[in-house]
C-alpha cells in the first residue's frame, strides 16, 4: 500500500462523518468498517469550536482525522476553512472539496488548483477532490498534492464509478500516486471495483451512513475493499471474447 | 409533530414504540390534530422517496391523484407516502394546556431559584444540565414560521431532499413552521443565512405561495441529546435528571415523564433510566 503524506494506512477505506442517524451508530460503523481514516465537515458544524462535543465522539474513534472544506464555493472560503480546521483538530491533513456545480456538486477545477497551491505552500497535506481530468490531475501535482481524490460519480449519487475507463486511465498515468476515489460509491461492489482498478482507498459517507443498517453496511464495505485489493494483487484473469475451456479436449476420450 | 413511523426512517426502535403510545397520551390534553402526514420527493429526488419507504413503515404509497385528493395545493409531485396514523399539536398550545392541568391538578409553580426543602429534585433542563450530564451534547435546530396566505395545507408535509429534507406544520390561520436544521454545533448564535434561505428554498419548492409569505419568527435552539440519540433518566441522590429529547420532545416526553414518576412513587426503572444510585 502506498503511503499517503508518510502515513501508511492498515485500511483502505476512508469513511465521513455526516448524516448518521446518531454518533454511537457512527462510531458502531466505524468500528465494523476497521476505517482508518474519518473525513469531518467543519464549514457548518462549529467553525468556532461549538462543535466540540461531536469532535470529541469523533476523536474517540482513534483513527486518523481528515477534515473537509465541504460546502465551500470559493478559493478564500476554502483556505480559511482549511486555516480554522487546524486549529481545531491540530491537523495539516486537508481534503481540499471546492465545489463548481450546484446540482451535480462537480468540483471547480480551476479554482482546485489555485486552492491546492496556496494551501501547499502554507504546509498543509492536500487531499483534493477532483475529476478524473488527467491535466487537472497534473496540476494537482505541481501544485504540491502528493496524493488524489477523483470522483467515482457525483456526491450521494450512488451511482459508482461512472467512468472506469477515465479512472483506469489515471491510475496508468500515475502510478506512484496514491489515488482514493471520493465520492459516487453506494454498494460494496462499486468499492470493489475501485480496488481492483489499482486504487489505493476509497472514501464515502452516504452509502454507510444512510444505509437502512449502516453497521452491517460498513462491514460490507469493508469486506468488499479487502477482496477488491487481494483481487488486485492476485493478477486478475482478462476478459476473453470466446470461451476457452478449461480442460483440454484434444485427445480427450470419444464417450 | 407525533410522527413516530416517519422518524424510524433514522431512530432507534423506541422511538418508534414509545412514540406512538405518545399519540394516545396527548390526545385529550390538548388539540390533537389527527389528519396523518404526508411525504413527498421531487420527481429527480425520487430514490430518495423509496429509501424512506424502505427504512419506515405504516404508510400507504399514494399516487398524484390520491395526493392531490389529500392536498390539493401540492402540485408537481407525482408520489407520496401517507403516513395516516401520525398527528400534529401545536408545542406553544399544548405547553399552556399541560400547565393549566396541573394548575387544576393543585401543582404550583416557582419561579426563581429552587427552594431547598425538597426531597426529590427533577432536573430537566436540557441542554442546560451539560455540566451534569458529561455526555449530553448540543445538535442546533433552526426553524422558521411563517403566515403564508396563498398556502392551503392540512396536515405535515416532509419534503426529501438528500442534502436538505424540511417539513412544513400547519398552525392554522395560514400560519406554518417550517422546519428544521440538523447541526452538529453548540453555537447557540442565531440563525444563518445559508440555513434560512435552505428551509425558505424548500418550502417554496413545496409551493410556491410561500413566496408571498410573511417571515413572523426565526427560531434557534440547541436540542439535548445522547450519543444514541435517546433520552435518559439518572438518579444520582436527590437528583433525577430527565434528558436528551433531542429532536423528539413532544413525541417521548410522556415516556420520559412516565418514567420519571415511576422512579419516585414506585421505585420502578423504565427502560430509560440507565444510572441510578438513590
Amino acid at each position: 500500500m502506498k503511503s499517503f503524506y508518510g502515513v501508511s494506512l492498515a485500511n483502505p477505506l476512508m469513511l465521513g462523518t455526516a448524516q448518521y442517524p446518531s454518533p454511537a451508530v457512527l462510531a458502531e460503523a466505524f468500528k465494523a468498517s476497521g476505517a482508518s481514516v474519518a473525513t469531518v465537515s467543519l464549514r457548518r458544524e462549529g467553525r468556532q469550536g461549538q462543535g466540540q462535543s461531536f469532535w470529541s465522539l469523533i476523536k474517540k474513534l482513534n483513527i486518523w482525522v481528515l477534515p473537509n472544506t465541504a460546502g465551500c464555493h470559493t478559493v478564500r472560503e476554502a483556505v480559511t476553512t482549511a486555516q480554522m480546521a487546524r486549529e481545531v483538530f491540530g491537523t495539516d491533513w486537508i481534503k481540499l472539496e471546492l465545489i463548481g456545480h450546484t446540482d451535480s456538486l462537480q468540483p471547480d477545477v480551476f479554482q482546485l488548483v489555485e486552492a491546492a497551491k496556496l494551501l501547499c505552500s502554507e504546509g498543509f497535506k492536500v487531499f483534493p477532490y477532483t475529476t478524473e481530468d488527467l491535466v487537472v490531475g497534473e496540476r494537482l501535482l505541481q501544485a504540491g498534492c502528493e496524493v488524489l481524490m477523483p470522483w467515482g460519480a457525483p456526491i450521494g449519487s450512488a451511482r459508482g464509478l461512472s467512468n472506469e475507463y477515465g479512472l483506469r486511465a489515471m491510475r496508468a498515468e500515475f502510478p506512484d500516486v496514491p489515488l482514493v476515489i471520493d465520492a459516487g460509491i453506494g454498494r460494496p461492489s462499486h468499492v470493489s471495483q475501485a480496488m481492483e482498478l489499482g486504487y489505493d482507498a476509497v472514501l464515502m459517507n452516504t452509502a454507510v451512513a444512510r444505509a437502512g443498517n449502516p453497521v452491517a453496511m460498513a462491514r460490507a464495505m469493508a469486506l468488499a475493499a479487502k477482496a477488491g485489493r487481494l483481487s488486485y494483487e492476485s493478477g486478475a484473469m482478462e476478459p476473453r471474447d470466446m470461451a476457452e475451456a478449461s480442460t483440454p479436449v484434444i485427445g480427450k476420450a470419444f464417450l | 409533530m407525533l410522527a413516530p413511523w416517519c422518524e424510524y426512517e433514522n431512530a432507534e426502535e423506541p422511538v418508534l414504540r414509545l412514540g406512538q403510545q405518545a399519540l394516545s397520551w396527548w390526545s385529550g390534553k390538548t388539540t390533537l390534530t389527527r389528519n396523518g402526514t404526508l411525504v413527498v420527493a421531487s420527481r429527480r429526488d425520487l430514490p430518495e422517496l423509496r429509501r424512506f419507504a424502505q427504512q419506515t413503515a405504516g404508510y400507504v404509497q399514494i399516487d398524484e391523484a390520491k395526493l392531490l385528493g389529500l392536498e390539493p395545493d401540492l402540485t408537481g409531485f407525482t408520489a407520496g407516502l401517507f403516513f395516516e396514523k401520525e398527528a400534529h399539536l401545536d408545542p406553544r398550545t399544548a405547553l399552556s394546556d399541560l400547565v393549566q392541568l396541573l394548575l387544576q391538578a393543585g401543582a404550583r409553580f416557582h419561579t426563581g431559584a429552587a427552594p431547598d426543602d425538597f426531597s426529590v429534585r427533577v432536573d430537566c433542563r436540557g441542554f442546560s444540565a451539560k455540566n451534569q450530564l458529561q455526555d449530553l451534547r448540543g445538535v442546533k435546530g433552526e426553524m422558521l414560521i411563517v403566515r403564508a396566505p396563498e398556502v392551503q395545507i392540512g396536515r405535515p408535509v416532509r419534503l426529501l431532499h438528500p442534502r436538505i429534507p424540511v417539513y412544513v406544520v400547519p398552525r392554522g390561520d395560514g400560519v406554518y413552521m417550517i422546519g428544521a436544521t440538523m447541526i452538529e454545533s453548540e453555537d447557540k448564535s442565531g440563525a444563518t443565512v445559508r440555513s434560512v434561505l435552505e428551509l425558505l428554498s424548500s418550502a417554496y419548492a413545496l409551493n410556491p405561495g410561500f413566496g408571498e409569505a410573511e417571515l413572523l419568527e426565526i427560531g434557534v435552539d440547541l436540542r439535548p441529546a445522547f450519543p444514541d440519540n435517546l433520552p435518559r433518566i439518572r438518579r444520582r441522590g436527590r437528583y433525577i435528571y430527565a434528558n436528551g429529547l433531542y429532536r423528539h420532545g413532544y413525541l417521548l416526553a410522556p415516556a420520559l415523564a412516565s418514567g420519571v414518576a415511576d422512579l419516585i412513587l414506585n421505585n420502578e426503572q423504565s427502560e430509560l433510566v440507565d444510572e441510578d444510585c438513590p
